[in-house]
């Protein structure tokens, strides 16, 4: 087994970075095609033949069956070729009682009468235009029953239930220390359910030839959808391919896959031509996954000179009646803050809502919200500095298991932080800076996201003209993957950038997990990594052993590789030439990475801290987002550009969450009443202000072999508190129900008298 | 319907059914996949084009509305081997993640800096009777009609800005 020691000690060319192209702010790999729309996104690709056009028809009600179907008007309406609903689909394989993210199973579609939510796709109508597909959905008549439906969170806490297997952790006597703490903090925030939004609805694109299928689909994890797509069709896994080079967006909407990509393949078997569908924006909505609401209580004690004696943060979360999706809001509470009596934990509440699941930073988005702003509270009742009681209680080891931290720069982060933003200009007394209608206000907040390795393969193979070619399983949903992994290859085996190919998003290629939990760049890259070392070895073996090189019966160990030439010493030729004499067709070798036996015994996560100036206007509600500044600590940085945007983009992902992003849920039919772009309000360019991240040098060496971790989901965390910290500086009054609108922050003001 | 578009100057003669959107046209008819379907509802901007040089939502207008007009969509604006400027600063200022939103956005600044120029007023525009002042405010708020979920929104103003310069 590996171990982490072997990862710090063991030298590799990332490490080194000879070439400087490990860290370079290098464009983005698959830029040119991105910025010309010439990248084939799932719907795009050309299939063989013409394709005809699926639309998917969704249920109306949260919970119940259908009673009728009456589908003749659809099938006689012009172009129709096929309308399934769940008396005609195809037999799929069966669905298991409960599923999780990471093992593939079963996700059959239209399969029973049972309705489990609104949205859920009852109907799909396929024809030879999208036109007239769309025209034939509006004829399918369905008739339901509308059964008794549990859809308002606040209203089913009493069936709140721990999460599978899950129990609290109680460290020392919380409920003692706090009793007795002399200063404290308790109240109770809330979260709404929130969607990811990505700017591509999910689609797919599927064509057969004889028993074998293709499909070009939108996901983040290759291999899970692969092999559950082919469960669901009951078929072996080899016989479906399943490609996602481009995906336009994921943030954990797209970690499992939806009926686009099961009805798509069935229709295309059934009719014997290729078949497309795609999901509308409302679609996306509901029958994708969201994040669920949470309710928080978090209860701080402590010292008069701001020592944390008493923590505790309580999440109650909801999922969907068969899932097992918990927002773990309350776990990131465990490794952040020093308090020697503790008390976390989560409940549940199973809904007929539709599927919880990840969303971005799941756990630490949700839960920074209210912990990060509970500090700012406890910070103004000590009259202390915010970045100063943080300070005061930073940890020597991990809180809760006394595990040594890997590598942890929060404080520089927080010091840092508040020097570039001017932190020190802040007035604690909230409402004194008047910018004409506007009142000014200044927050932070601290940013933890944990660091995860999961198992991955990857292959590199070396031409005859000297360029390496990188295959994995991998996808790349905006993230950097091409290119970080480009600039990993170049750098290991010391050729030009222009002389690396990426071929990811293709189930034919070695597996990786996928994107997902900020732990996509450092699981896919440390493969990477060990399969340029296993090219390295063969190249080096091979020239030593060739009579016609001028490396002959030298040492393999001694071999360098530096601008496409291989070398020993005074002793080199071009790369590409040892490969035509010797591996005209190419010299390929496989690589692996799989999580360290002891890398359970240090506490890994990645930090920051935000800062940020909000202007609001007393008399409208209004909130602007002047200024944002995160400075970061995430381990050796792969590419300051890509990774600068995935901190900028998480920042900005915060705003969404602290003022405008939140799905609203319609009693009366159990849907969401805000179920497009008009009525769910993503950040646009007019509400973002000046943003900056910053990133700390840092090696976390116990992390992987190349010492980085991952940026996509720290950005987020925390962000949103440092806006809601900063509007209470700015006016003096605070909403703990998020988001922050005008009417919620007007009401408080009203209510404040001011 | 017989409809000629002239799509990036070349005269493309159609027979579509009049339900077909202008995005639609492009995308399946013509495989101009460049213009994006993000909402089919004119609140994202992922399908924007120039029509007569103006930019608009292609899902929220019918092919058939444009026999005669002239449509320039990304395709048109440069390719990979030739980027236009715009293209080349959203390439180096990292305008962009996931790049789904990315042709809206660049044919959408190119439409947007022509109306700077000929001074159409936003909602930023304080004086109706001066030249604009083209600051960031003016930017963000001319381009708040194309959303970027991965939120690229500082590097998009800086690639404007970049192009801006370049172009004038």
């Amino acid at each position: 087994m590996t171990s982490v020691i072997d990862w710090e000690t063991t030298p590799n060319p990332v490490k080194e970075n000879r070439a400087g192209i490990i860290g370079k702010a290098v464009d983005r790999y698959e830029g040119p095609l991105k910025v010309t729309g010439t990248a084939p996104y799932a719907y795009e690709v050309e299939p063989p033949s013409p394709p005809a056009y699926g639309v998917m028809l969704s249920a109306p009600i949260a919970k119940g069956r259908i009673t009728g179907v009456d589908t003749a008007a659809a099938e006689a309406s012009p172009g129709v070729l096929l309308v399934w609903t769940y008396r005609n689909a195809p037999a799929q394989g069966p669905r298991p009682a409960r599923y999780d993210f990471f093992t593939p199973s079963p996700r059959p579609a239209l399969e029973s009468d049972q309705v489990y939510f609104f949205g859920q796709q009852v109907a799909v109508v396929v024809a030879d235009t999208l036109e007239n597909a769309t025209a034939a959905a509006a004829l399918v008549n369905l008739t339901f029953e509308d059964g008794a439906k549990a859809v308002i969170f606040h209203d089913h806490y009493d069936e709140a239930v721990d999460p599978p297997g899950e129990k609290d952790v109680e460290i020392g006597d919380f409920e003692q220390a706090f009793a007795a703490a002399p200063v404290k903090v308790d109240d109770v925030w809330r979260t709404p359910l929130q969607n990811h939004c990505q700017m591509e609805p999910c689609a797919t694109t599927a064509w057969w030839e004889g028993d074998h299928l293709t499909v070009h689909t939108s996901v983040q994890m290759v291999r899970f959808a692969q092999n559950s797509l082919a469960e669901t069709l009951m078929l072996p896994h080899k016989n479906v391919r399943l490609l996602t080079r481009y995906v336009g967006g994921g943030f954990g909407g797209k970690g499992s896959f939806y009926e686009d990509l099961v009805l798509a393949s069935l229709a295309a078997r059934e009719l014997g031509r290729p078949v497309k569908v795609a999901l509308s924006r409302q679609q996306m909505m509901h029958g994708t996954v969201h994040r669920p609401a949470t309710e928080q209580h978090v209860r701080l004690g402590a010292t008069p000179d701001g020592v944390l004696t008493a923590m505790s943060l309580m999440t109650i979360t909801h999922c969907d009646r068969r899932g097992n999706f918990t927002e773990h809001a309350s776990n990131f509470a465990r490794n952040l803050y020093a308090a020697p009596n503790r008390l976390t934990g989560h409940r549940l509440v199973r809904l007929d809502l539709p599927v919880a699941s990840a969303m971005r930073a799941p756990g630490e988005a949700s839960g920074t919200l209210s912990l990060e702003v509970a500090m700012d509270e406890l910070a103004e009742k000590l009259g202390m500095d915010p970045v100063e009681l943080r300070i005061k209680n930073e940890p020597p080891t991990d809180p809760e298991t006394g595990k040594p931290f890997s590598i942890r720069q929060l404080v520089r982060c927080m010091k840092e932080g508040a020097q570039l933003f001017g932190w020190d200009r802040r007035l604690p007394t909230p409402g004194q800076v008047r910018d004409g209608r506007w009142l000014v206000g200044l927050g932070m907040a601290a940013a933890i996201r944990g660091n995860f390795l999961l198992p991955a393969k990857a292959s590199f193979t070396v031409d005859a003209d000297g360029v390496i070619t990188v295959k994995q399983g991998m996808t790349d949903i905006g993230t950097g993957t091409y290119t970080v992994l480009a600039q990993i290859a170049a750098e290991t085996l010391g050729v030009p950038l222009g002389d690396v190919r990426v071929e990811i998003g293709d189930s034919e290629l070695p597996p990786a997990p996928g994107s997902g939990g900020q732990f996509g760049a450092a699981t896919a890259g440390s493969a990477a990594l060990d399969a340029g070392m296993n090219l390295r070895k063969a190249i080096a073996e091979l020239a030593v052993g060739d009579a016609a090189s001028p490396l002959s019966g030298g040492d393999p160990a001694q071999v360098t590789f530096q601008d496409g030439v291989i070398a020993i010493a005074n002793r080199s030729e071009r790369l590409s030439d040892l490969i035509r004499r010797n591996r005209p067709d190419g010299l390929t070798a496989d690589g692996e990475v799989r999580p360290a036996a002891d890398a359970g015994q240090w506490s890994s996560h990645t930090y920051g801290a935000h800062y940020v100036e909000v202007a609001v206007d007393p008399v409208t509600g209004e909130v602007r987002t002047r200024r944002m500044l995160g400075v970061f600590a995430a381990g050796r940085i792969l590419n300051y550009k890509t990774a600068r945007s995935q901190l900028t983009g998480g920042m900005i992902w915060g705003v969404g969450s602290a003022l405008t992003e939140g799905n609203v849920v319609d009693a009366r039919y159990g849907s969401l009443i805000n179920q497009d772009l008009a009525g769910y309000l993503v950040p646009v360019q007019a509400d973002i202000g000046e943003v900056e991240a910053i990133m700390l040098d840092e090696v976390d060496d116990k992390a992987n072999p190349m010492g980085i971790k991952g940026v996509g989901e720290l950005g987020i965390s925390g962000a949103g508190a440092a806006v809601a910290n900063a509007i209470y500086n700015a006016v003096g009054v605070r909403v703990r129900d998020y988001p922050i609108t005008p009417d919620k922050l007007l009401a408080a003001l009203m209510a404040a008298g001011r | 319907m017989k409809t000629t578009i002239t799509v990036n100057g070349e005269a493309r003669t159609l027979d579509v059914d009049p339900r077909v959107t202008l995005l639609d046209a492009l995308r399946e008819h013509l495989r101009l996949t460049g213009s994006k379907k993000g909402c089919d509802h004119g609140q994202c901007g992922a399908c924007t084009v120039l029509v007569n040089g103006v930019r608009i939502n292609s899902c929220l207008s019918l092919a058939v509305m444009h026999d005669g007009d002239q449509v320039t969509t990304i395709e048109g604006i440069g390719t990979a081997e030739t980027l236009h400027p715009m293209q080349r600063a959203f390439l180096t200022e990292d305008a962009f993640q996931c790049g789904y939103c990315t042709p809206g956005q660049i044919c959408s600044a190119l439409g947007m800096l022509a109306e700077v120029a000929e001074n159409w007023p936003s909602q930023e525009t304080a004086d109706l009777t001066a030249k604009i002042a083209f600051t960031d405010d003016e930017l963000r708020e001319r381009m708040s009609g194309n959303i970027c979920r991965c939120s690229a929104y500082p590097q998009i103003v800086a690639a404007i800005r970049s192009a801006a310069g370049e172009l004038a």
